[in-house]
């Protein structure tokens, strides 16, 4: 059974997506409980293969039986598997999250497609993680990115309209360039598995047409993931999208891009290329403290509690980057440590968002003054998934962003760790605005309306305050996910 | 019980009550006796550590591992008992003159109140406790975190504004000492605390004094100037909360850090070799006299005696820069005797607010008539700080003067005689306008009487305290201290 997992992982849920559709037609109230246990499936699929991965090493599967380099293989390694347990833990969160948000934002006849969109994303990104085959890549990732654009105009609202078709284009350009990318690669060595590449381009590690391979599809990712200034369709597409898209895209989505970038720079390219052939990791290693600063100056100036955290996810993908930058073995345990605690954090912080949407209808600060006193559990969990996002230990955020300063040191990067270390401390700015707000706004002037809101739902409430929680609890045993962690770096810099 | 689990246990049982305390949170009384059980179930816990250390031996477990450069581990040692001790006393009398305050004055929140006192306590015995410079950081954070709901207590436009002060120093100075901590650790593969130091040798000098004054940045919780701005913004929160932060737990936690790198980081040798004793010594005696100039000119109570915590902390950091050993005995025994004597002041200043309604001296005019066991207290803390026997103030003092001439620096003696005739000169004022003055309206005072029971008897008990110190100095600070001298200075290996 668990040699046909991999495959099973994405079929199931493509069979699904159509399922969804077909009985949606039959009774809509049949979609989400098929969503969930697909869903559900995957989550459990990806733990069972994390396992096999960790004690027995790589697994890997020729679809259809066909052996590389001429058929596609699924290779599931000591880091694409941390990465998939992550990203399915998280989407099984949103979709738990999901089901009340979604009965308030989308209209009942939309319901159908929206869960079809919603599983067709979620198996993108699976496919996308597990592919050993860089253009089966690309396929996965357009899936997943045509099911996005869909899904953030499915609030029909104009603006959401307008941040979706800006993605679109901006998520086009990007594709161009990916595929551009592994078109050069082909050129150059003839070869589409990503193993094989690995093997055959240092012959070639000369070659313009490599180079240019190389920085198409950095570009191409650097826009995917967001990375500072390459972000203008980001807040957009946050703010804009249903409280459930956003939670799932800014945790999932966001984190499967940079997984993708990873391989690529570092297993199908190698750090050999990245740091001597093509030294690009000190450029990289700027842009990312840029970004920390500038993704959290930008933060702090918003009036929205929704366009805040978009803003401050940009800073935060320069936490990831700067481990990119960095590329040794700390800080990449820094960077792959972030990729989870990001997603943890950010997406209690965008559930706790969509869940005082929910209630207030609106997510400007101006409206939410003293709003602890009617939402107290909603900001409590705003409160400590905001210390993971400072950094206070000992959460998550802490530990992510120890490792990250430690590696630069380490690396001699002095300048860097303390520009990185005081530009940390800005997200103290944009979480702190909210505290305030929430919590201490003004309890004196009596004359505002009291809104009568409480909280939500149970089935929001749980999700949000179990990452709220884990943000806490992964910090304390943060060893138990180096276990994790450790040998994924590792690979990454072509150990073991 | 294993003993090796209690200063586990310490950290448990406010933590315990945090969670609690919110849950019986409808419930004013229970709310009160879980805070009052727990700090007398704390100060039990410490009081059981206290023979184990007195013998010379030391407390170590380790609770968890976390990140490369130290595990979360706490080791109880004399120097930490010191600290732990006098935070767990004053938080019970704290505890009891906070229930007193904050029900006589009807304040809002006093579930978030009493919920974040016990995290800080438990953070500040944290602290006393760490084993390693991260496990240090990590309540040093958790302090600065849970003590701003505290500061900003009140709510209003003034104190949001103090509390983006705090916050803003303190956070920063977080940053400066985990950058502090991260280069100890690159420095020397260790973070653990070695009575002595373990720095010697592991980089060249002018790398250890920028550490060192990483570390500076990094403990801003010890208020010397010119970081010291917070300290007299945070002047806004609830005196109770005053009191917490200038004697029991948070100034306490930034000169208790310094004394620790000192001691257990660097050690006095390595100091010396660098030249930082001269360095920390002007840093104090600026502090020290420019403070008191500040306290001078406030009118504020509690403000004047804000500024007087910013110059009685630097006696610590003086005490320290002598790098004798008569020098460190009155910085680590001046912890638990400032803690004494300003948590009294404090109390006073909340007792007038309470009774009187009145926050600014030239106000208090006669007060005393009314209020004369409130006033007399606050007259014996005043000249305990300036060194009158029978206080404890005095102590520290001979040590420091000891100090200065053991440690080759007899002009430091100066600044503590000028610190002393600054003392008198502006607690004096006070003491006359309380005592001596008439008020300028008779029928103002009408209404006035002595606070509370439960406010005034904390009030008396820790001048009492104070007394205690000096009759037997011995019991148990000064023995306390003696041992953490052997161990830094190598004397004797416990």
């Amino acid at each position: 059974m668990i040699d046909h997992l991999p495959p099973l992982l994405i079929a199931v849920p493509i069979l699904s997506a159509l399922l969804i559709l077909l009985v949606g037609w039959y009774d809509r109230r049949f979609c989400y409980p098929i969503s969930l246990i697909t869903i559900l499936l995957q989550f459990g699929a990806a733990i069972a293969i994390l396992v096999e991965v960790m004690r027995e090493g790589t697994v890997r599967y020729h679809l259809g039986g066909w052996a590389p380099p001429l058929g596609i293989e699924l290779v599931i390694d000591s880091f694409n598997s941390y990465i998939l347990a992550v990203i399915l833990f998280l989407s099984v969160a949103t979709v738990v999250y999901a089901r009340r948000s979604v009965e308030k934002e989308i209209d009942p006849e939309k319901r159908v497609s929206f869960y079809v969109l919603f599983q067709l994303l979620v198996t993108g990104l699976a496919g996308m993680t597990i592919t050993g085959d860089i253009f089966n890549l690309y396929v996965f990732l357009e899936i997943s990115s045509i099911a996005t654009y869909a899904l953030i105009a499915s609030a029909r609202r104009p603006r959401s309209y307008v941040a979706s078709f800006n993605y679109l284009v901006l998520g086009s350009i990007a594709a161009g360039f990916i595929l551009l990318g592994i078109g050069n690669l082909y050129v150059a060595t003839g070869t589409l598995n990503m193993a094989d590449l690995a093997v055959l381009l240092p012959a070639s590690y000369g070659l313009a047409t490599v180079h240019t391979a190389f920085l198409f599809l950095l570009i191409g990712f650097s826009i995917k993931v967001a990375f500072f200034p390459l972000h203008l369709w980001l807040p957009d597409a946050y703010t804009e999208a249903p409280s459930a898209v956003t939670v799932l895209i800014s945790t999932v989505m966001a984190k499967v891009s940079v997984y993708a970038l990873f391989r690529i720079v570092f297993t199908v390219f190698t750090t050999a290329y990245v740091i001597d052939t093509f030294p690009v990791t000190g450029f990289i290693l700027f842009i990312a403290t840029v970004a920390v600063i500038a993704g959290a100056i930008l933060a702090i100036a918003q009036n929205d509690l929704k366009r805040m955290l978009a803003y401050s996810s940009i800073s935060q993908i320069g936490y990831i980057m700067f481990a990119l930058g960095v590329a040794n073995q700390i800080a990449l345990e820094g960077g792959l440590l972030h990729i989870l605690g990001h997603a943890v954090m950010k997406g209690c912080l965008f559930m706790v968002a969509g869940l005082i949407i929910y209630r207030m209808g609106t997510s400007r600060f101006s409206d939410l003054k003293g709003i602890a006193k009617t939402m107290p559990i909603s900001c409590a969990a705003f409160a400590l998934a905001g210390a993971s996002m400072i950094g206070i230990p000992p959460t998550i955020g802490f530990a992510s962003k120890y490792y990250l300063v430690l590696g630069a040191l380490e690396a001699g990067q002095w300048i860097y760790a303390a520009v990185f270390l005081l530009g940390s401390l800005l997200a103290a700015g944009y979480i702190w605005r909210f505290i305030e707000i929430a919590y201490f706004g003004d309890h004196h002037a009596e004359d505002r309306r009291q809104a009568p809101a409480r909280e939500g739902p149970v089935s929001m409430l749980v999700p949000m305050v179990g990452l709220a929680l884990l943000c806490l609890f992964l910090g304390v045993f943060v060893e138990v996910v180096m276990e994790a962690v450790r040998p994924a770096a590792m690979l990454l810099l072509g150990g073991a | 019980m294993d003993a090796d689990l209690l200063p586990a246990v310490t950290i448990a049982i406010p933590l315990l009550a945090a969670v609690l305390i919110p849950i019986v949170g409808r419930n004013e009384n229970i709310r009160e006796g879980v805070t009052i059980a727990a700090a007398v179930a704390m100060l039990g816990s410490v009081l059981a550590m206290l023979p184990a250390v007195l013998s010379g031996s030391r407390i170590t477990i380790s609770l968890l591992p976390m990140v490369p450069g130290g595990d979360l581990a706490l080791r109880v040692d004399a120097f930490g008992m010191v600290f732990a001790l006098t935070a767990a006393v004053l938080w019970l009398l704290n505890s009891f003159y906070a229930i007193g305050y904050m029900r006589s004055l009807k304040e809002h929140a006093q579930t978030r109140f009493f919920f974040c006192f016990a995290v800080a306590i438990a953070a500040a015995v944290g602290i006393a406790f760490s084993e390693n410079l991260l496990t240090l950081f990590v309540f040093y954070e958790i302090l600065t975190i849970i003590t701003y709901p505290l500061v900003v207590h009140v709510e209003t436009p003034a104190a949001m504004k103090a509390g983006r002060k705090y916050l803003a120093y303190l956070l920063v100075g977080g940053i400066f000492l985990l950058a502090a901590v991260i280069l100890t650790y690159i420095l020397t593969g260790t973070t653990v605390f070695v009575p002595g130091g373990f720095l010697a040798g592991s980089g060249s000098a002018l790398i250890l004094q920028v550490l060192f004054l990483l570390f500076m940045v990094g403990f801003v919780k010890a208020a010397w100037m010119p970081l010291h701005g917070w300290l007299p913004a945070a002047m806004v929160a609830p005196t109770p909360v005053s009191a917490f932060l200038h004697a029991v737990a948070v100034v306490t936690a930034g000169v208790f850090g310094i004394v620790r790198i000192a001691g257990w980081v660097y050690g006095m040798d390595l100091m010396a070799s660098l030249g930082l004793g001269i360095f920390l010594a002007a840093i104090a005696s600026f502090t020290i006299v420019t403070a008191s100039l500040f306290a001078l000119t406030e009118d504020n109570l509690k403000r004047r005696l804000a500024y007087s915590t910013v110059s009685q902390l630097s006696y610590i950091l003086l005490g320290v820069s002598m790098l004798s050993i008569a020098g460190m005995t009155a910085a680590m025994a001046h912890i638990p005797i400032h803690a004494f004597l300003k948590i009294t002041l404090f109390f006073v200043a909340g007792a007038v607010i309470v009774s009187a309604g009145k926050e600014c001296i030239s106000e208090m005019k006669g007060i005393g008539r009314k209020m004369p066991v409130t006033a007399l207290m606050f007259s014996a803390a005043a000249l305990g700080i300036c060194g009158l026997p029978p206080l404890a103030g005095i102590i520290s003092k001979i040590y420091l003067a000891l100090g200065a001439f053991e440690g080759g620096m007899p002009i430091l003696l100066l600044v503590i005689i000028a610190s002393t005739v600054l003392n008198a000169a502006y607690f004096l004022p006070i003491i006359h306008t309380m005592l001596l003055q008439r008020p300028d309206d008779e029928r103002s005072l009408d209404s006035v009487t002595e606070p509370p029971l439960v406010m005034l008897i904390p009030i008396v008990l820790t001048v009492a305290v104070s007394v205690w110190i000096f009759l037997s100095p011995s019991m148990p600070f000064m023995d306390l201290v003696d041992i953490a001298i052997a161990e830094i200075t190598g004397s004797v290996i416990p």
